[in-house]
């Protein structure tokens, strides 16, 4: 009992895993910064997309503890950056929608911190796993993926259907605002002549030529 | 083993407690996050909040008597979940449509000094459908042996990957009745605007012949 216990105070004190995965509204001139403690030697990854507005872009920065910039890309649809933590510290990764003047963005990211935690925490034990065991772990591995892709395709169905109902949305305005401008120019159109030819009733009518 | 599994699962707990990844929040901002979730799925939010202290110049573990408004919603904009937590708090709500729910964060501060141009620092975790069962929990209640507990988690996995794709077929076709309301629209749209330019036409014309005809002029 102690030794698992042990066991899992050492996880605890080697890092953390953990992971965050969010789903958030950026409006127009807004900059979002998120921050983690992250121990050294963490493989962490970042991935980030935006789901909808504007250009479906976003400017995104990655900042380590002491203010080095790891990572820095500006109108981004999309991407995945993996790095090692050199240092142990706050990290801090920001997303920026200055550059737009009125459009909000919707962003996805996931950062993961480290490997995820292992079902049982003794998991280092002597003998290696059973062949069930490791099927079980490679399965898990590939549902694992499947979800994550699962992810990405709904999040690219959410962009696409949102620029669809844009779309749909905007030819029904635009059907009825033309249709109306239509009556509107040969209405006045026909006013406007028939004004030219009302005043001039007492003077000499003027056979157009 | 008992006693093992017990002692995993406080440690768990705590763990669950513990920070994860942080922002800073105004006093009267609105944070909201969304999720978007095929029904019957369960969410488990965490989170922790911090203020900052002027006089040691750093963030406070916990402050007495600051709270936070957790409001949820769900896709047709009806609210779900409307609470206030302290400054440690824990929501949780199973989904009964599918698709973009709203999470939204706000802290119950009415005190300005409170803040004192300070941000609040809220540390949040959102765990999904799969993520939230606590398999320690499941394996002391059950007695399940570790390779039965392994295979309880993939079928979960499954579960939640058939749910997915549910609502994927769902989402699918309404799409297609976006795309064929659209279609439909520039069609009908269309022939109404030629119809109408071309009756505009003839209006215009036989209106000005009698007019001018009135006038003597033709």
């Amino acid at each position: 009992m102690y030794g698992s216990i042990r066991v899992l105070l050492a996880q605890l004190l080697c890092g953390l895993a953990l992971g965050s995965e969010l789903t958030f509204e950026l409006p127009d001139n807004a900059k979002q910064c998120f921050y983690e403690d992250i121990t050294i030697s963490t493989k962490c990854t970042l991935e980030f997309q935006v789901v909808t507005g504007g250009h479906y872009d976003v400017d995104c920065r990655l900042e380590d503890p002491d203010g080095i910039v790891l990572y820095k890309e500006m109108k981004k649809q999309y991407d995945s950056f993996t790095f090692n933590a050199a240092k142990n510290g706050t990290f801090k990764f920001c997303f920026s929608n200055e550059f737009s003047t009125f459009t909000h963005k919707t962003v996805y990211f996931d950062f993961q911190v480290g490997e995820d935690p292992p079902l049982f925490p003794n998991e280092n034990r002597v003998t290696a796993l059973t062949q069930m065991e490791s099927a079980c772990v490679s399965i898990h591995e590939a549902l694992k993926s499947v979800i994550d892709y699962q992810t990405h395709f709904r999040l690219r169905e959410a962009q696409g259907r949102s620029r669809a109902e844009d779309l749909n949305t905007r030819v029904a305005f635009w059907s009825i605002g033309e249709a109306f401008i239509l009556l509107v120019v040969s209405i006045s159109q026909v006013v406007l002549l028939r004004s030219f030819f009302s005043d001039r009733k007492t003077t000499t009518t003027r056979v157009g030529s | 083993m008992q006693s093992c599994v017990l002692s995993v699962l406080l440690l768990n707990v705590y763990y669950g407690a513990v920070s994860s990844l942080y922002f800073h929040i105004g006093e009267t901002e609105k944070k909201c996050f969304i999720e978007e979730i095929p029904d019957e799925t369960m969410i488990i939010g965490n989170y922790r909040t911090q203020l900052y202290d002027k006089q040691k110049e750093e963030y406070l573990p916990a402050t007495q008597g600051l709270g936070m408004f957790v409001e949820v919603k769900d896709p047709d904009e009806k609210v779900i979940l409307s609470r206030q937590y302290g400054s440690e708090g824990r929501f949780t709500f199973t989904s009964h449509t599918p698709g973009e729910h709203q999470i939204c964060l706000h802290s119950n501060s009415s005190k300005f000094a409170l803040f004192a141009g300070g941000m609040l620092r809220v540390h949040l975790d959102i765990q999904v459908g799969e993520h939230t069962n606590n398999y320690a929990e499941i394996a002391a209640k059950d007695k399940l042996t570790e390779l039965q507990l392994r295979v309880r988690q993939l079928v979960e996995q499954v579960d939640q990957i058939q749910k997915e794709q549910n609502y994927q077929r769902y989402r699918e076709e309404r799409f297609r009745q976006t795309s064929e309301s659209t279609n439909q629209r520039v069609l009908w749209w269309s022939i109404v605007q030629t119809l109408i330019l071309v009756a505009i036409g003839f209006w215009q014309m036989r209106h000005l012949k009698s007019f001018f005809e009135a006038k003597k002029l033709v």
